[in-house]
Protein backbone atom coordinates (compact mmCIF):
# COMPACT_ATOMS: atom_id res chain seq x y z
CA UNK A 1 0.00 0.00 0.00
CA UNK A 2 2.80 2.39 0.62
CA UNK A 3 4.63 1.96 -1.85
CA UNK A 4 4.62 5.34 -3.79
CA UNK A 5 5.64 5.04 -7.40
CA UNK A 6 8.04 7.68 -9.49
CA UNK A 7 4.65 8.77 -11.13
CA UNK A 8 3.21 9.44 -7.38
CA UNK A 9 6.25 11.09 -6.22
CA UNK A 10 6.35 13.13 -9.38
CA UNK A 11 2.67 14.19 -9.07
CA UNK A 12 3.58 15.36 -4.62
CA UNK A 13 6.63 16.98 -5.61
CA UNK A 14 4.62 19.27 -8.58
CA UNK A 15 2.11 19.79 -6.06
CA UNK A 16 4.48 21.12 -3.47
CA UNK A 17 6.10 22.87 -5.90
CA UNK A 18 2.87 24.73 -7.70
CA UNK A 19 1.66 25.51 -4.71
CA UNK A 20 4.93 26.62 -2.74
CA UNK A 21 5.04 29.27 -6.10
CA UNK A 22 1.38 29.84 -5.82
CA UNK A 23 1.90 31.63 -2.30
CA UNK A 24 5.12 33.06 -2.26
CA UNK A 25 4.51 34.88 -5.53
CA UNK A 26 0.56 35.78 -4.29
CA UNK A 27 1.78 36.93 -0.75
CA UNK A 28 3.22 40.29 -1.54
CA UNK A 29 0.81 41.26 -3.68
CA UNK A 30 -1.86 39.57 -1.41
CA UNK A 31 -0.64 42.16 1.51
CA UNK A 32 -0.47 45.47 -0.66
CA UNK A 33 -4.22 44.56 -1.68
CA UNK A 34 -5.31 43.58 1.86
CA UNK A 35 -3.20 46.81 3.26
CA UNK A 36 -5.21 49.16 0.03
CA UNK A 37 -8.73 47.45 1.31
CA UNK A 38 -7.92 48.04 4.84
CA UNK A 39 -6.65 51.61 5.44
CA UNK A 40 -7.89 53.63 1.77
CA UNK A 41 -11.00 54.83 0.65
CA UNK A 42 -11.17 55.76 -3.46
CA UNK A 43 -13.82 55.60 -6.30
CA UNK A 44 -14.31 51.49 -7.50
CA UNK A 45 -13.17 50.12 -3.83
CA UNK A 46 -16.04 47.25 -3.56
CA UNK A 47 -15.68 46.68 -7.43
CA UNK A 48 -12.03 45.28 -6.52
CA UNK A 49 -13.28 43.73 -3.46
CA UNK A 50 -15.60 42.14 -6.20
CA UNK A 51 -12.73 41.09 -8.05
CA UNK A 52 -10.91 39.43 -5.87
CA UNK A 53 -13.25 37.34 -4.54
CA UNK A 54 -14.69 36.45 -7.38
CA UNK A 55 -12.79 32.91 -7.58
CA UNK A 56 -14.10 32.18 -4.83
CA UNK A 57 -18.15 32.17 -6.18
CA UNK A 58 -17.52 31.70 -10.13
CA UNK A 59 -17.17 27.98 -10.82
CA UNK A 60 -13.60 26.61 -11.56
CA UNK A 61 -14.05 25.94 -15.09
CA UNK A 62 -15.09 28.98 -15.68
CA UNK A 63 -12.01 30.74 -13.83
CA UNK A 64 -9.64 28.08 -15.61
CA UNK A 65 -11.39 28.90 -18.92
CA UNK A 66 -10.82 32.38 -18.60
CA UNK A 67 -7.29 32.10 -17.25
CA UNK A 68 -7.11 30.02 -20.68
CA UNK A 69 -8.64 32.79 -22.68
CA UNK A 70 -6.26 35.51 -21.18
CA UNK A 71 -3.02 34.01 -20.46
CA UNK A 72 -3.17 31.09 -23.23
CA UNK A 73 -0.43 30.91 -26.16
CA UNK A 74 -3.07 33.29 -28.54
CA UNK A 75 -4.82 34.94 -25.51
CA UNK A 76 -3.65 38.51 -25.38
CA UNK A 77 -1.53 38.55 -22.25
CA UNK A 78 -0.28 35.06 -22.68
CA UNK A 79 1.03 35.95 -26.28
CA UNK A 80 2.21 39.05 -24.62
CA UNK A 81 4.92 37.41 -22.43
CA UNK A 82 5.66 34.50 -24.58
CA UNK A 83 6.65 37.25 -27.36
CA UNK A 84 8.44 39.64 -25.37
CA UNK A 85 9.48 37.59 -21.98
CA UNK A 86 10.25 34.01 -22.86
CA UNK A 87 7.11 33.21 -20.17
CA UNK A 88 4.56 30.54 -21.17
CA UNK A 89 1.89 29.33 -18.95
CA UNK A 90 -0.07 27.45 -21.02
CA UNK A 91 -0.03 23.71 -20.41
CA UNK A 92 3.07 24.61 -18.02
CA UNK A 93 3.42 23.99 -14.41
CA UNK A 94 3.67 27.92 -13.88
CA UNK A 95 0.16 27.97 -15.60
CA UNK A 96 -0.49 25.10 -12.37
CA UNK A 97 0.95 27.62 -10.38
CA UNK A 98 -0.92 30.62 -11.62
CA UNK A 99 -4.50 28.98 -11.60
CA UNK A 100 -3.59 27.63 -8.10
CA UNK A 101 -2.66 31.23 -6.69
CA UNK A 102 -5.61 32.79 -8.38
CA UNK A 103 -8.12 30.60 -6.75
CA UNK A 104 -6.44 30.64 -3.51
CA UNK A 105 -6.23 34.05 -3.88
CA UNK A 106 -9.53 35.44 -1.87
CA UNK A 107 -8.17 32.88 0.83
CA UNK A 108 -5.62 34.45 1.37
CA UNK A 109 -6.39 38.25 1.54
CA UNK A 110 -9.08 37.34 3.73
CA UNK A 111 -7.04 37.07 6.84
CA UNK A 112 -4.52 39.36 6.14
CA UNK A 113 -7.26 42.19 5.46
CA UNK A 114 -8.53 41.66 8.85
CA UNK A 115 -5.41 41.58 10.95
CA UNK A 116 -4.15 44.68 8.88
CA UNK A 117 -7.51 46.36 9.82
CA UNK A 118 -7.17 45.24 13.81
CA UNK A 119 -3.45 46.62 13.93
CA UNK A 120 -4.06 50.39 16.49
CA UNK A 121 -3.35 53.10 13.88
CA UNK A 122 -2.65 55.42 17.01
CA UNK A 123 1.09 52.72 17.60
CA UNK A 124 1.38 53.89 13.61
CA UNK A 125 1.22 57.68 14.56
CA UNK A 126 3.12 57.00 17.13
CA UNK A 127 6.03 55.90 14.85
CA UNK A 128 5.31 58.56 12.49
CA UNK A 129 6.24 61.27 15.58
CA UNK A 130 9.17 59.79 16.35
CA UNK A 131 10.25 60.39 12.83
CA UNK A 132 9.16 57.01 10.84
CA UNK A 133 8.44 57.94 6.83
CA UNK A 134 5.08 56.17 5.98
CA UNK A 135 6.82 52.98 4.18
CA UNK A 136 8.76 52.56 7.60
CA UNK A 137 5.80 52.96 9.91
CA UNK A 138 4.29 49.91 7.47
CA UNK A 139 7.60 47.44 7.98
CA UNK A 140 8.14 48.09 11.61
CA UNK A 141 4.88 48.36 13.13
CA UNK A 142 1.77 47.73 10.72
CA UNK A 143 3.19 44.67 9.25
CA UNK A 144 5.09 43.03 12.06
CA UNK A 145 1.79 43.48 14.14
CA UNK A 146 -0.47 41.84 11.37
CA UNK A 147 2.05 39.09 10.73
CA UNK A 148 -0.02 36.31 12.50
CA UNK A 149 -3.12 36.90 9.88
CA UNK A 150 -0.40 37.09 6.99
CA UNK A 151 0.76 34.08 8.32
CA UNK A 152 -2.81 32.74 8.71
CA UNK A 153 -3.44 33.74 5.09
CA UNK A 154 -0.05 32.00 3.51
CA UNK A 155 -1.20 29.05 4.91
CA UNK A 156 -5.16 29.02 3.98
CA UNK A 157 -3.78 29.94 0.44
CA UNK A 158 -1.39 26.87 0.03
CA UNK A 159 -3.55 24.75 1.21
CA UNK A 160 -6.12 26.09 -1.13
CA UNK A 161 -3.66 25.83 -3.90
CA UNK A 162 -2.45 21.93 -2.62
CA UNK A 163 -5.76 21.18 -3.33
CA UNK A 164 -6.44 23.19 -6.56
CA UNK A 165 -8.58 20.79 -9.85
CA UNK A 166 -11.11 22.36 -11.31
CA UNK A 167 -9.92 25.86 -13.00
CA UNK A 168 -6.01 23.88 -13.03
CA UNK A 169 -7.22 21.21 -14.93
CA UNK A 170 -9.64 23.15 -17.69
CA UNK A 171 -6.65 25.79 -17.93
CA UNK A 172 -3.21 23.68 -18.24
CA UNK A 173 -4.72 20.03 -18.63
CA UNK A 174 -3.46 17.21 -16.89
CA UNK A 175 -0.12 16.01 -17.78
CA UNK A 176 2.03 14.01 -16.04
CA UNK A 177 5.21 15.83 -15.29
CA UNK A 178 4.13 18.85 -15.96
CA UNK A 179 0.54 19.58 -14.65
CA UNK A 180 -0.47 16.75 -13.04
CA UNK A 181 -0.59 18.11 -9.59
CA UNK A 182 -2.17 15.34 -6.85
CA UNK A 183 -5.60 16.47 -7.15
CA UNK A 184 -5.55 15.63 -10.99
CA UNK A 185 -3.26 12.51 -10.57
CA UNK A 186 -6.01 11.39 -7.94
CA UNK A 187 -8.98 11.93 -11.06
CA UNK A 188 -6.57 10.20 -13.51
CA UNK A 189 -6.55 6.84 -10.58
CA UNK A 190 -9.98 6.64 -9.97
CA UNK A 191 -11.17 6.79 -14.08
CA UNK A 192 -8.71 3.88 -14.36
CA UNK A 193 -9.55 0.01 -13.46
CA UNK A 194 -7.12 -1.17 -10.07
CA UNK A 195 -6.49 2.52 -9.76
CA UNK A 196 -8.18 2.48 -6.62
CA UNK A 197 -5.47 1.54 -3.66
CA UNK A 198 -2.77 3.84 -5.45
CA UNK A 199 -5.69 7.34 -5.63
CA UNK A 200 -6.24 6.35 -1.61
CA UNK A 201 -2.40 6.85 -1.17
CA UNK A 202 -3.03 9.73 -2.72
CA UNK A 203 -5.99 10.82 -0.70
CA UNK A 204 -4.15 10.45 2.29
CA UNK A 205 -0.92 12.20 1.64
CA UNK A 206 -2.83 15.13 0.56
CA UNK A 207 -4.50 15.04 3.75
CA UNK A 208 -1.08 14.76 5.11
CA UNK A 209 0.16 17.56 3.81
CA UNK A 210 -3.23 19.90 4.56
CA UNK A 211 -3.33 18.69 8.17
CA UNK A 212 0.77 19.62 8.58
CA UNK A 213 0.06 22.43 7.12
CA UNK A 214 -2.35 23.59 9.54
CA UNK A 215 -0.57 22.30 12.28
CA UNK A 216 2.15 24.34 11.13
CA UNK A 217 0.27 27.39 10.66
CA UNK A 218 -1.88 27.39 14.26
CA UNK A 219 2.24 26.96 15.62
CA UNK A 220 3.72 30.04 13.51
CA UNK A 221 1.16 32.10 14.89
CA UNK A 222 0.65 31.26 18.38
CA UNK A 223 4.95 32.02 18.03
CA UNK A 224 3.89 35.71 16.50
CA UNK A 225 1.01 36.19 18.89
CA UNK A 226 3.49 35.41 21.81
CA UNK A 227 6.06 37.23 20.34
CA UNK A 228 4.19 40.41 20.00
CA UNK A 229 2.90 40.26 23.33
CA UNK A 230 4.66 38.76 25.68
CA UNK A 231 8.59 38.40 26.81
CA UNK B 1 8.33 80.05 19.59
CA UNK B 2 5.48 78.36 18.83
CA UNK B 3 2.85 80.31 17.08
CA UNK B 4 -0.61 78.91 16.01
CA UNK B 5 -3.33 80.41 14.31
CA UNK B 6 -5.69 77.89 13.64
CA UNK B 7 -9.44 76.53 12.24
CA UNK B 8 -10.85 73.28 12.29
CA UNK B 9 -14.46 71.52 12.37
CA UNK B 10 -14.55 68.78 13.76
CA UNK B 11 -18.29 67.33 12.90
CA UNK B 12 -20.22 69.82 15.33
CA UNK B 13 -17.26 70.91 17.78
CA UNK B 14 -15.24 73.88 16.01
CA UNK B 15 -12.08 74.67 17.21
CA UNK B 16 -10.68 78.20 16.74
CA UNK B 17 -7.25 78.73 18.39
CA UNK B 18 -4.45 81.90 18.12
CA UNK B 19 -1.49 82.14 20.00
CA UNK B 20 1.85 82.72 20.51
CA UNK B 21 3.91 81.21 23.38
CA UNK B 22 7.71 81.29 24.25
CA UNK B 23 9.00 80.01 27.52
CA UNK B 24 10.04 76.68 28.35
CA UNK B 25 6.49 74.52 29.31
CA UNK B 26 3.65 75.95 27.64
CA UNK B 27 0.45 74.63 29.76
CA UNK B 28 -2.53 73.96 27.52
CA UNK B 29 -5.12 73.73 30.15
CA UNK B 30 -9.13 73.34 29.46
CA UNK B 31 -11.90 71.00 30.57
CA UNK B 32 -12.39 67.53 28.70
CA UNK B 33 -13.85 68.85 25.52
CA UNK B 34 -12.26 71.89 25.21
CA UNK B 35 -10.02 70.79 22.09
CA UNK B 36 -6.81 70.31 23.65
CA UNK B 37 -6.00 66.86 22.21
CA UNK B 38 -7.11 68.23 18.81
CA UNK B 39 -4.90 71.55 18.75
CA UNK B 40 -1.42 69.06 19.93
CA UNK B 41 -2.41 66.82 17.35
CA UNK B 42 -2.35 69.71 14.63
CA UNK B 43 0.95 70.84 16.26
CA UNK B 44 2.63 67.44 15.94
CA UNK B 45 1.13 67.25 12.23
CA UNK B 46 -1.19 64.22 12.90
CA UNK B 47 -4.01 66.52 12.08
CA UNK B 48 -4.70 69.22 9.34
CA UNK B 49 -5.82 72.12 10.11
CA UNK B 50 -8.94 73.69 7.98
CA UNK B 51 -7.29 76.71 7.65
CA UNK B 52 -4.44 78.41 9.42
CA UNK B 53 -0.84 78.50 10.32
CA UNK B 54 1.85 76.79 12.80
CA UNK B 55 5.33 77.70 13.01
CA UNK B 56 7.92 76.74 15.48
CA UNK B 57 10.86 78.72 15.57
CA UNK B 58 9.69 80.58 12.72
CA UNK B 59 9.63 77.73 10.80
CA UNK B 60 6.02 77.07 9.19
CA UNK B 61 4.65 73.02 9.62
CA UNK B 62 1.68 74.32 8.58
CA UNK B 63 0.30 76.93 6.09
CA UNK B 64 -2.92 76.41 4.54
CA UNK B 65 -2.71 79.68 2.47
CA UNK B 66 0.62 78.22 0.87
CA UNK B 67 -0.94 74.18 0.85
CA UNK B 68 2.06 73.93 3.38
CA UNK B 69 2.08 70.62 5.39
CA UNK B 70 5.14 69.18 6.57
CA UNK B 71 4.09 65.30 7.50
CA UNK B 72 4.52 64.71 11.57
CA UNK B 73 7.43 62.18 10.49
CA UNK B 74 9.67 65.23 8.95
CA UNK B 75 8.53 67.95 11.89
CA UNK B 76 10.88 66.82 14.20
CA UNK B 77 8.24 67.19 17.44
CA UNK B 78 8.27 64.32 20.31
CA UNK B 79 4.32 63.22 21.30
CA UNK B 80 4.00 62.23 24.57
CA UNK B 81 0.45 60.06 24.64
CA UNK B 82 -1.99 59.77 27.36
CA UNK B 83 -1.60 56.24 26.70
CA UNK B 84 1.80 55.82 26.27
CA UNK B 85 1.82 53.79 22.69
CA UNK B 86 4.59 51.58 23.25
CA UNK B 87 5.16 49.28 20.67
CA UNK B 88 4.26 46.08 22.05
CA UNK B 89 6.89 43.99 19.27
CA UNK B 90 9.58 45.41 20.80
CA UNK B 91 11.66 45.52 23.97
CA UNK B 92 12.31 49.07 26.14
CA UNK B 93 15.66 49.30 24.77
CA UNK B 94 14.13 49.07 20.87
CA UNK B 95 11.09 51.54 21.96
CA UNK B 96 13.99 53.99 23.42
CA UNK B 97 15.61 53.53 20.51
CA UNK B 98 13.72 53.64 17.88
CA UNK B 99 13.28 58.02 17.21
CA UNK B 100 16.86 57.54 16.85
CA UNK B 101 17.28 55.36 14.01
CA UNK B 102 14.49 56.87 12.40
CA UNK B 103 16.11 60.36 12.35
CA UNK B 104 19.73 59.02 11.33
CA UNK B 105 21.00 59.83 14.67
CA UNK B 106 24.32 59.40 15.57
CA UNK B 107 24.42 56.67 18.43
CA UNK B 108 24.72 58.83 21.54
CA UNK B 109 25.55 56.72 24.80
CA UNK B 110 25.91 59.87 27.06
CA UNK B 111 22.29 60.92 26.01
CA UNK B 112 20.79 57.72 26.19
CA UNK B 113 22.51 56.98 29.84
CA UNK B 114 21.07 60.22 30.81
CA UNK B 115 17.82 60.35 29.59
CA UNK B 116 17.36 56.41 30.90
CA UNK B 117 18.95 57.62 34.70
CA UNK B 118 16.83 60.82 34.82
CA UNK B 119 13.71 58.14 33.92
CA UNK B 120 14.78 55.68 36.59
CA UNK B 121 14.26 53.21 33.31
CA UNK B 122 17.70 51.34 33.26
CA UNK B 123 16.20 48.33 34.78
CA UNK B 124 14.03 47.66 32.41
CA UNK B 125 15.31 47.59 29.16
CA UNK B 126 15.22 44.24 27.83
CA UNK B 127 11.39 44.05 29.27
CA UNK B 128 8.83 43.77 26.60
CA UNK B 129 5.78 46.92 27.19
CA UNK B 130 3.25 44.36 27.85
CA UNK B 131 4.97 43.44 31.67
CA UNK B 132 5.64 47.09 32.58
CA UNK B 133 3.00 49.31 34.91
CA UNK B 134 1.17 52.06 33.87
CA UNK B 135 3.91 54.07 35.39
CA UNK B 136 6.64 52.32 34.06
CA UNK B 137 5.03 52.38 30.63
CA UNK B 138 4.70 56.26 31.02
CA UNK B 139 8.46 56.72 31.89
CA UNK B 140 9.47 55.16 28.62
CA UNK B 141 7.06 56.77 26.43
CA UNK B 142 8.63 60.08 27.70
CA UNK B 143 12.43 58.61 27.22
CA UNK B 144 11.38 57.50 23.68
CA UNK B 145 10.13 60.76 22.66
CA UNK B 146 12.91 62.49 24.52
CA UNK B 147 15.44 60.33 22.77
CA UNK B 148 14.52 61.19 19.34
CA UNK B 149 16.10 64.87 20.16
CA UNK B 150 12.56 66.35 19.52
CA UNK B 151 12.70 70.31 18.98
CA UNK B 152 9.43 70.53 20.61
CA UNK B 153 7.73 68.27 23.24
CA UNK B 154 4.17 67.72 23.53
CA UNK B 155 2.93 66.09 26.12
CA UNK B 156 -0.77 65.12 26.45
CA UNK B 157 -2.06 64.40 29.61
CA UNK B 158 0.77 61.90 30.46
CA UNK B 159 -0.54 61.64 33.93
CA UNK B 160 -4.35 61.24 32.78
CA UNK B 161 -4.44 57.61 32.65
CA UNK B 162 -2.41 57.12 35.91
CA UNK B 163 -3.65 57.00 40.19
CA UNK B 164 -3.38 59.32 42.67
CA UNK B 165 0.13 57.30 43.55
CA UNK B 166 1.48 57.27 39.99
CA UNK B 167 0.84 60.43 39.57
CA UNK B 168 2.92 61.40 41.98
CA UNK B 169 5.20 58.78 41.09
CA UNK B 170 6.06 60.53 37.57
CA UNK B 171 5.85 64.23 38.41
CA UNK B 172 9.07 64.62 39.69
CA UNK B 173 10.59 63.06 36.84
CA UNK B 174 8.70 65.84 35.00
CA UNK B 175 9.76 68.62 37.12
CA UNK B 176 13.44 67.20 36.40
CA UNK B 177 12.93 67.23 32.49
CA UNK B 178 11.78 70.76 32.41
CA UNK B 179 14.76 71.93 34.54
CA UNK B 180 17.65 69.70 33.17
CA UNK B 181 16.50 68.71 29.36
CA UNK B 182 15.74 72.36 27.89
CA UNK B 183 13.34 71.04 25.19
CA UNK B 184 10.45 73.58 24.91
CA UNK B 185 7.20 71.40 26.00
CA UNK B 186 3.61 72.22 25.43
CA UNK B 187 2.12 70.22 28.45
CA UNK B 188 -1.59 69.48 28.15
CA UNK B 189 -3.57 68.93 31.34
CA UNK B 190 -6.86 69.64 32.93
CA UNK B 191 -5.74 69.74 36.30
CA UNK B 192 -4.94 73.13 37.37
CA UNK B 193 -2.40 71.59 40.31
CA UNK B 194 -0.41 69.94 37.61
CA UNK B 195 0.08 72.75 36.17
CA UNK B 196 0.91 75.41 38.69
CA UNK B 197 3.63 72.33 39.44
CA UNK B 198 5.51 72.51 35.54
CA UNK B 199 4.12 75.57 33.27
CA UNK B 200 5.53 78.77 33.12
CA UNK B 201 3.18 79.62 30.85
CA UNK B 202 -0.41 79.06 30.27
CA UNK B 203 -2.81 78.75 27.21
CA UNK B 204 -6.52 78.37 28.35
CA UNK B 205 -8.91 76.46 26.46
CA UNK B 206 -12.22 76.86 26.63
CA UNK B 207 -15.40 75.09 23.84
CA UNK B 208 -12.45 75.74 21.24
CA UNK B 209 -11.42 79.30 21.93
CA UNK B 210 -8.16 80.35 23.37
CA UNK B 211 -9.98 82.12 26.38
CA UNK B 212 -6.69 84.05 27.64
CA UNK B 213 -2.80 83.75 27.54
CA UNK B 214 -0.32 84.40 30.26
CA UNK B 215 1.19 83.28 33.40
CA UNK B 216 0.55 80.59 35.46
CA UNK B 217 -1.69 83.11 37.73
CA UNK B 218 -4.24 82.86 34.55
CA UNK B 219 -5.30 79.64 36.29
CA UNK B 220 -6.89 81.14 39.36
CA UNK B 221 -8.61 83.72 37.35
Amino acid sequence: MFDITPTEWIAILLSLRVATVATWVATPLGIALAYVLARRDFWGKSLLDALIHLPLVLPPVVTGYLLLLAFGRRGPIGAFLADNFGIVFAFRWTGAALSCGVMSFPLLVRPMRLSIEAVDRRLEQAAETLGAAPWRVFFDVTLPLALPGVLAGMVLGFAKAIGEFGATITFVSNIPGETQTISSAIYSLIQTPDGDTAALRLVIISMVIAVAALIGSEWFARRATKRLHGN
Amino acid sequence: MLRVDVVKQLGEFSLRATFETEGRVTGLFGASGAGKTSLVSMIAGLLRPDRGTISIDGEIMDDTAKAIHVPAWRRRIGYVFQDARLFPHLDVAQNLDYGRRMNRLADDPTQRKRVTELLDIGHLLDRRPGKLSGGERQRVALGRALLSKPRLLLLDEPLGSLDEGRRAEILPYLVRLRDEARIPMVYVSHDPAELRQLATQIVLLKGGRVTSVGGVKVLSG
